[in-house]
């Protein structure tokens, strides 16, 4: 027996900053320090929303929208992501596209709003965001394309839900590796993290997602955190999915599953910002069209 | 290469002369011996000016030849203005700029006369210019943009204003603008050593405690006829390679972290602390504050602490071995390092690049090799250059004087000379003398040049941090680069604000 989606979706929303917590702990492992606690990024939270914010006199209302429209794009995103055996909450034909652009309209907001404040900085960073989304976008779109075309279904959740019932082809075999590969490579640049960005760099002119929040303080930078947290368990989850998707016998046994597979994504993220340096700025298109060709390698693979 | 011949005073570094042993020329041998010289592969050490009475200011120079380890001084008298060096010898940009600022003596046709620090002038009843307000280079055109960057910093550093003029991401020229950290030293030694001196040495900058402190009281000791012993000698040549080794190893993991490789950043970031902390084994300060006195050093140096300082220093080699070994066999680091901010020998020739920054243009020229003083004269600390120019050889240039660093200190703590550390001072400075002494701090050639009045007090006293050579070299590092690539070059030189303003 179920339990109905949304406990799943309360679940997502409240775990998700918990995991910038695991990404720290790993990196501050590889660096010999103990690091932040596991739950900083909700004390950082919940201080953010204490406070009040500061706005320049130069931005318009736009500037104000954007926070929320991150966590409201965070929201609905988790809604079409199931976890575990449940289904998710908004389900329909084609909510792929819904989700690829439900955070493209997040980050057009962002980037307006970086834009709006006028500064050199913020309109280098949304620059930069624009050109690489750009690349990523395509790489996402066609990914999970590849997919559907596998299982035949346009959902995210029908997709996720056949291929835990098993694809057992040969090429399913090869269609999902390519697929994972390409969208962790799309999870790493849309959530800014290492090797694309740098999420801590106090170093405005090599940033790129953060840069564009430079401006944003209290309760819109808490809203902004949150947003991304929801991102990052969304791409996280989705990945987790594709590659376990093993049914198990009871509810319980897959829920944890589940989690100790999205664990594992997060992990690995973590891992590669401890091993590797971020690329020269030049280096990360050529990664991105490299996501995209993985990508329709597995498309190609997956319509013969 | 031939030596060089000219009308100048030839002396080696730290030697004293009589202030009128040194020859004054006319302005157009003074000219055609400095860019003569320097087309001949020597390098203005320093270029400034000396009040005499009403409105005349005499220019000295120090031309520094590091093949015969030689330093040549000439001077001349100057009114109002004179024909700027700078369009036929680059190395003089800076001078040039200062002495205008400073005296009011217009360097005519100077293509860049820009204030450099906005400070007040030494005469006459100017103001300073407002900091941070300048004619800024502007480049034009629809899709160029201007990035404006400091003086408050994202990070814990010192203020400086950098204009970025860009097109896209590619940077076209960056222009620095300094001066936040003046605090008018050089204007307050003249009648002194003041009690306060030694103290404004120690902080000209304060990582190059060791290096400036160790070049005052070197001059101190040469202007009073006195010598430090041999073991005050080797400790300050502990102290010299240990602040070498704390800033090296703290500039790698810097670089690292500029590119994201989080492993050696904080590896490094705690072991330069064990470097500073073998300093304060030394004397209980982690910079090396009140270490080094004239006539020798403050603090001995018994056999129980050289078995600590043994102990500590086999650790620390284990330990920076592994992280920063780790960084250069990683290939997305090096993929960051190849190729970025690239100066080119005959660039770095041009402006006058000193310390590892030339080095790693390939050039040959390290004070302790070439002009050896102190401890340098006894041991010999091996010199090391790679071609390359760019953040690679910055940061492997480093990584290669810290191994020189460590086996250095070993090899002075193993023959550590018995008797006093300190020679008492005793009586006045010579009357009317003068020295220019040279140090290799570990930025880079640290110049003072000194001269003192009829009653032994200093008539002037000129500094030369090597931030003040090699923040050119920044600025033409950044040229056809990313401006996200400007936080890694800006730290594979990592100069001093403070060093450079004064």
């Amino acid at each position: 027996m179920n339990h109905p989606p949304y406990i799943h979706v309360a679940v997502s929303l409240a775990a998700a900053p918990f995991l910038f917590g695991v990404i720290n702990k790993v990196k501050a492992g590889f660096a010999g320090r103990k690091g932040p606690p596991l739950f900083q990024m909700y004390y950082d939270i919940v201080k953010l929303m204490r406070k009040g914010a500061v706005y320049s006199r130069t931005t318009t209302e736009m500037f104000r929208l954007s926070p929320l429209v991150s966590v409201a794009v965070g929201i609905l995103a988790v809604m079409t992501v199931p976890l575990g055996q449940t289904e998710s909450l908004i389900s329909f034909h084609g909510d792929i596209f819904l989700l690829a652009y439900l955070f493209g309209m997040a980050r057009f907001t962002t980037v307006l709003a970086a834009m709006d404040t006028g500064s050199a900085f913020e309109g280098m960073g949304a620059s930069r965001e624009v050109q690489f989304s750009m690349l990523a976008e395509p790489a996402f779109l066609v990914g999970l394309a590849a997919l559907s075309l596998l299982t035949g279904e346009s959902s995210v959740a029908g997709i996720l839900s056949a291929l835990r019932n098993g694809t057992g082809t040969a090429t399913g075999h090869v269609v999902i590796p390519i697929c994972v590969a390409s969208l962790f490579i799309v999870l790493l640049a849309e959530n800014s993290r290492i090797p694309v960005d740098d999420p801590n760099t106090h170093l405005e002119l090599t940033m790129i997602h953060e840069v564009m929040v430079l401006d944003h303080g209290g309760m819109d930078l808490g809203f902004i955190h949150y947003g991304s947290a929801l991102k990052l368990w969304v791409f996280a989850s989705i990945i987790a999915r594709i590659l376990v998707p093993v049914k198990m016998s009871s509810p319980m046994l897959d829920a944890a599953l589940a989690t100790a597979s999205l664990l594992a994504v997060t992990v690995a993220v973590g891992v590669v910002e401890s091993t590797m340096a971020r690329l020269r700025m030049l280096r990360v298109p050529q990664l991105l069209t490299g996501a995209t060709i993985l990508s329709l390698v597995a498309l190609i693979i997956a319509m013969r | 290469m031939p030596r060089f011949h000219a009308e100048t005073l030839d002396v080696y570094n730290g030697q004293t002369f009589p202030v009128s042993a040194c020859p004054n020329t006319d302005m157009a041998s003074f000219r055609a011996t400095l860019i003569g010289g320097v087309s001949q592969g020597l390098r203005i050490s320093a270029l400034f000016g000396a009040p005499l009475a009403g409105d005349t200011l005499r220019l000295y120079a120090v031309l520094t030849d590091d093949n015969a380890g030689r330093l040549h001084l000439i001077s001349t008298d100057v009114t109002g203005s004179y024909t700027a060096l700078t369009p036929s010898c680059a190395q003089a940009h800076m001078f040039e700029r200062e002495i205008f600022e400073q005296w009011g003596v217009r360097p005519e046709g100077h293509p860049w006369l820009k204030p450099v620090r906005f400070e007040t002038p030494f005469r006459g009843n100017g103001k300073a210019a407002p900091i941070g307000i300048t004619d800024f280079f502007h480049m034009k055109g629809d899709e160029a943009h201007e990035v404006a960057v400091g003086p408050v910093h994202a990070g814990v550093i010192e203020p400086g204003h950098f204009r970025f003029q860009c097109h896209g991401e590619t940077v076209y020229h960056l222009e620095i603008s300094l001066g936040y950290q003046h605090r008018g030293i050089e204007r307050k030694i003249p009648g002194g050593p003041h009690p306060l001196t030694p103290f404004q040495m120690e902080t000209l900058a304060g990582d190059t405690t060791i290096g400036h402190m160790g070049t005052y009281c070197r001059m101190i000791e040469h202007f009073s006829g006195i010598a430090s012993p041999a073991k005050g000698q080797a400790i300050r040549g502990i102290a010299a390679e240990l602040e070498r080794l704390a800033n090296h190893i703290g500039d790698l993991g810097a670089m690292a972290g500029d590119v994201g490789f989080l492993p050696t950043m904080s590896y490094c970031g705690r072991i330069r602390g064990d470097a500073l902390n073998m300093t304060a084994v030394l004397c209980g300060n982690r910079f090396g504050r009140g270490l080094v006195v004239p006539g020798g050093t403050a603090f001995d140096l018994d056999s129980r602490l050289i078995e600590i300082l043994l102990k500590r220093l086999d650790d620390l080699e284990k330990d920076a071995t592994s992280a920063i070994e780790l960084m250069f066999n990683t290939p997305s680091v090096l993929a960051r390092f190849e190729n970025t901010g690239r100066v080119s020998r005959e660039t770095a020739r041009e402006i006058g690049l000193v310390g590892p920054a030339a080095r790693s243009c390939g050039l040959t020229q390290d004070i302790r090799f070439q002009h050896p003083y102190g401890i340098y004269n006894y041991i010999m600390a091996q010199m090391y250059t790679w071609h390359t120019g760019d953040c690679f050889s910055r940061a492997y240039v480093r990584w290669l004087e810290i191994q020189e660093s460590m086996a250095f200190v070993r090899q002075v703590l193993h023959a550590m000379p018995s008797g006093e550390t300190r020679t008492a001072m005793r009586g006045q400075l010579a009357p009317d003398t003068m020295s220019v002494t040279l140090t290799e701090g570990w930025r880079g050639e640290i110049c003072h040049a000194a001269a003192t009045d009829a009653n032994g007090r200093f008539a002037f006293y000129k500094i030369v941090d090597p931030s003040f050579h090699n923040w050119f070299g920044l600025a033409q590092a950044l040229r056809d680069q990313q401006i996200s690539d400007f936080p890694l070059c800006n730290k594979s030189f990592n100069l001093s604000y403070c060093g450079h303003d004064l």
